[in-house]
């Protein structure tokens, strides 16, 4: 019934692609595998499907790991029963900015893995090396209804390097979490904190104005080392007609250009901490200039400025609800800032946490701006709201395809939930990753406990 | 009755008359004894209420609010926070909440200042101030940080009231901070034992007892400061594990001390130690991540068995607890998904930190005799889908504008001919 899923097909199928060199992305390649699941039908609960629709009174169907139906008065057959009457039901949130595993609790010095503040430009270091599985904010993200999750590197890098999306299922090591087929991402980073850091050391870059250049260099030396590899492919000894000579031997590989090759080539998606509008703007020519494309910008307190920019260029902006003024780019955040992002017709609004505390209720963080979205007159629905944390945040990470909506074929990552999630009574009661049942509020039993947490005499 | 015509007349001799009021109708969550009123008016004159009741009749001239049954509270808490004391938290030049004289080269002598007074700093003009106002927080406690090159003595902090005067601080609230555990170990040497040591040493120093010639860890006016925290002054010991809270409850006991303790990730393991000792707890109720080795136990059921177990509980934040202090109704709102009954969850926000800082005569209730801070709601005040309608300080109501609200609405209208810095203030 449950057994290797489509999912775990297709991830098979992806990863066994002709890889581009250098193929990174076969290594650490994932490993996981859903839990042996039977066939589970939500009945009669408020659905929302993540893709804008409400349905009351509807039914969820759940079968070998894939959504098998969404709609009234679906039959059972031999699917297990479960009452939704009074409950809503969404698809698994989705996070896009977690810092889990690579800044775990406790905040001890030793698993302080998420910033490699050696370079401005890193790109060769990737955050799933140095995620921590045991980390307890994963079992409490999950109580929340997060089914996946970005994890990236820390913001003090130009280019901090590459970023992973993750399952948030209880694993031994990271591979067992990672999300088939999910491509790998760049973390990249606007104005203060890469200015800082090296600024503060003497070195470069000390202004804005050297982190532009600091992107630059580092894309015109991938662009070289791109063209090199091509023409080493497209040469005699890459498609292996006789044997190389001297000088159809392959380029030296660098891991760091190896990731920014893969931006070049589109097969990592780019996702940039950067919060003013006017570097955005910036960010949005760099981007035309070395001719790649911009998935997300994150924390963009003013994304609210450049919202119709953002949604012509169909760049997405993962925002808080309400930080603001811990820094000075951050000084002009305000509350309707998702709520205005979403306003265009192509605006793709997401809420992401950024916080081992914000991931737990991402559904609440939603409900903020949807009330002071409605207050300057815009319609926000729960139908409406819920893609910002679902099919958006999906769009945004490229796992679209497989997850982030309440439609027949993709992972039955479901949530239900007590009542409308959009509140601050709202719980998760029931979270299902690929159809297998793996949290329960009512039931110890279907709750991980984290390693790190055995044995305490303090463990609540 | 008298005292009510009194004030009448007064406020008619006031042509403005801006600090009466009638709030007609409304679902009046009265933080004190007599609970959740509902269908009920509250009338305030000379900015002070004088009446809770159905059907209050309006003297003439006075200004009449229908609330159409939405819910008014007191005006809110904000928790210790740094409000008109952090403008951006980082940029140092417009952050003055901790004491650090221990990072001057060369090093300013006596680092241990417990006469370091933070509310002295405090700006009613930051931005910050405004933006919480304009979501129901009335009052915050201005608490000291404890920085490097401090101490984890912070200095003291007092109560200020959020409605834009100068001379904000509220009488009887100020009160000394103390950082204990892990996070203050630098400033004791490595050692949370060192903290004890220390205090200890300061006791001493503090006793009139002590050789004035002796080189010690306080200034003169650092040992008056100290002193007058020992009969009986308000001492809020910011600590997470159990343990360090027994150890901050004994040493309160012996020097006198009326502790608070804030944070308390661990408090509901001492529960019974603290309802012994009358002490309450101002925690954040979304902390549930063992953070640190200080907060294994931390858990969301904290503020729930804290007042099970018939502790004081009210709310304050460990994150951004500044610039974010309109955050606080989360906290209560989430302690309440969690066991902790609505109406505790509300005082916690309200009666209970107005009752711990030393201000329950003037606010944190809506009573007969209480200044007339009190916010209106479009809803249950403890949601994160509601929003302050109305603000009012001493009966005259706030304006809701702020920085942020100016911003909003500069983006929200379409771009004219000009560019949107012309669309005025």
């Amino acid at each position: 019934m449950s057994s290797p899923s489509k999912a775990t097909l297709l991830a098979a199928v992806l990863l066994a692609l002709p890889a581009v060199a250098p193929a990174a992305e076969q290594s650490f390649a994932s490993t996981y595998r859903p839990v042996a699941s039977g066939p589970v039908l939500i009945r009669n609960a408020t659905v929302l499907t993540g893709s804008g629709a409400r349905l009351d009174g509807a039914d969820v169907l759940m079968r070998d790991g894939r959504i098998a139906g969404v709609g009234k008065g679906l039959a059972a057959g031999d699917a297990t029963v479960v009452d939704g009457t009074g409950k809503w039901v969404t698809p698994g949130i989705i996070d896009v900015h977690s810092h889990l595993g690579v800044y775990p609790s406790p905040g001890v010095t030793a698993h302080e893995d998420g910033n490699e503040m050696t370079a401005p430009v890193t790109a060769q270091v990737w955050a799933e090396h140095s995620v921590w599985p045991q980390d307890p904010g994963f079992a409490t993200a999950l109580a929340g209804g997060v089914t996946s999750l970005m994890v990236l590197p820390g913001s003090a890098n130009l280019i901090g390097g590459r970023g992973t999306v993750l399952k948030n299922v209880a694993a031994l090591t990271v591979q067992d979490m990672k999300f088939p087929g999910a491509p790998h991402s760049l973390k990249m980073a606007c104005g203060e904190n890469p200015k800082r850091v090296y600024g503060s050391q003497g070195q470069s870059p000390m202004t804005r104005m050297g982190n532009l250049a600091g992107y630059r260099a580092a894309f015109i030396e991938a662009q070289a080392y791109r063209r090199a590899w091509d023409k080493y492919e497209a040469g005699p000894a890459g498609k292996g007609r006789r044997k190389a000579k001297d000088a159809d031997q392959p380029p030296t590989r660098d891991l760091r250009l190896d990731t920014l090759a893969g931006v070049l080539r589109g097969e990592i998606t780019v996702h940039i901490h950067c919060y003013r509008a006017d570097e955005m703007a910036l960010m949005l020519d760099l981007a035309k200039e070395f001719e790649f494309k911009i998935a997300a910008f994150h924390h963009g307190s003013e994304a609210y400025k450049i919202a119709d920019r953002l949604a012509e260029a169909g760049v997405c902006a993962a925002l808080w609800a309400d930080w603001w003024g811990f820094k000075m780019e951050a000084y002009d955040g305000i509350q309707e800032n998702i709520a205005l992002v979403d306003r265009p017709d192509k605006g793709c609004a997401i809420v992401h946490s950024d916080s081992a505390e914000g991931i737990q209720r991402l559904n609440q963080e939603a409900a903020k701006v949807m009330v002071r979205g409605e207050r300057i007159g815009l319609e926000l629905p729960p139908e409406r709201a819920i893609r910002w944390l679902t099919t958006n945040a999906a769009r945004a990470i490229g796992i679209a395809d497989q997850t982030g909506e309440l439609a027949e074929g993709k992972m039955a990552d479901v949530v239900v939930w007590s009542g409308n999630p959009f509140s601050v009574y709202a719980k998760a009661e029931r979270v299902y990753l690929d159809g297998a049942w793996l949290y329960d509020i009512n039931d110890r039993s279907k709750q991980p406990v984290s390693d790190f947490m055995l044995g305490r005499e303090v463990a609540p | 009755m008298n005292r009510l015509l009194i004030a009448f007349a007064f406020a008619f001799a006031l042509p403005a008359a801006a600090q009466d009021l009638l709030v007609r109708n409304a679902t009046v969550h009265t933080a004190g004894a007599q609970g959740t009123l509902e269908g009920h008016d509250v009338l305030v004159q000379g900015g002070v209420v004088r009446a809770v009741g159905a059907n209050l009749a309006a003297p003439a001239g006075t200004p009449v609010l229908d609330a159409k049954g939405r819910p008014l509270t007191p005006g809110l808490f904000g928790g210790l926070t740094g409000l008109g004391i952090e403008e951006v938290s980082g940029e140092p030049a417009t952050v003055d909440g901790g004491l650090a004289l221990g990072n001057h080269m060369p090093p300013l002598t006596g680092v241990w200042r417990p006469e370091f007074d933070v509310s002295i700093a405090f700006n009613p003009r930051s931005a910050a101030v405004a933006v919480n106002r304009v979501e129901g927080i009335t009052f915050t406690v201005l608490a000291p940080a404890s920085v490097p090159g401090g101490s984890f003595i912070a200095g003291q902090g007092s109560a200020v009231v959020l409605d834009g005067r100068f001379d904000a601080a509220l009488e009887g609230s100020r009160s000394l901070f103390i950082a204990l555990g892990s996070n203050a170990l630098p400033l004791s040497g490595g050692s949370r034992a060192g903290q004890w040591m220390l205090l200890d040493q300061a006791l001493s120093e503090a006793r009139p007892s002590f050789n004035a010639g002796t080189h010690g860890l306080l200034t003169p006016a650092g040992k008056v400061a100290f002193a007058r925290y020992l009969g009986g002054g308000r001492v809020v010991f910011q600590v997470d594990r159990a343990a360090d809270i027994l150890q901050a409850l004994a040493f309160a006991r012996r020097t006198g001390m009326r502790p608070v303790i804030a944070g308390g990730a661990e408090a509901w393991e001492v529960a019974a130690e603290l309802k012994a000792a009358q002490v309450p707890v101002l925690l954040d109720a979304l902390v549930n991540l063992p953070s640190s080795f200080d907060a294994l136990g931390s858990t969301l059921q904290n503020a729930a068995r804290l007042h099970q177990a018939g502790v004081r509980v009210a709310f304050s934040q460990g994150g951004d607890a500044t610039h974010n202090a309109r955050k606080i109704r989360q906290l209560a709102g989430n302690a309440v998904a969690n066991g902790l009954p609505w109406e505790a969850a509300l005082a916690g926000l309200t009666s209970a930190p107005a009752d711990i800082f030393g201000l329950s005569e003037q606010r944190g209730r809506i009573e007969v005799g209480q200044v007339a801070d009190l916010v209106l709601w479009s809803g249950d005040p403890l949601e994160v889908n509601t929003l302050a309608e109305q603000v009012w300080f001493a009966g005259k109501p706030a304006s809701m504008r702020s920085r942020q609200t100016e911003l909003r609405d500069r983006y929200l209208a379409p771009e004219g001919a000009l560019p949107r810095a012309y669309s005025g203030r």
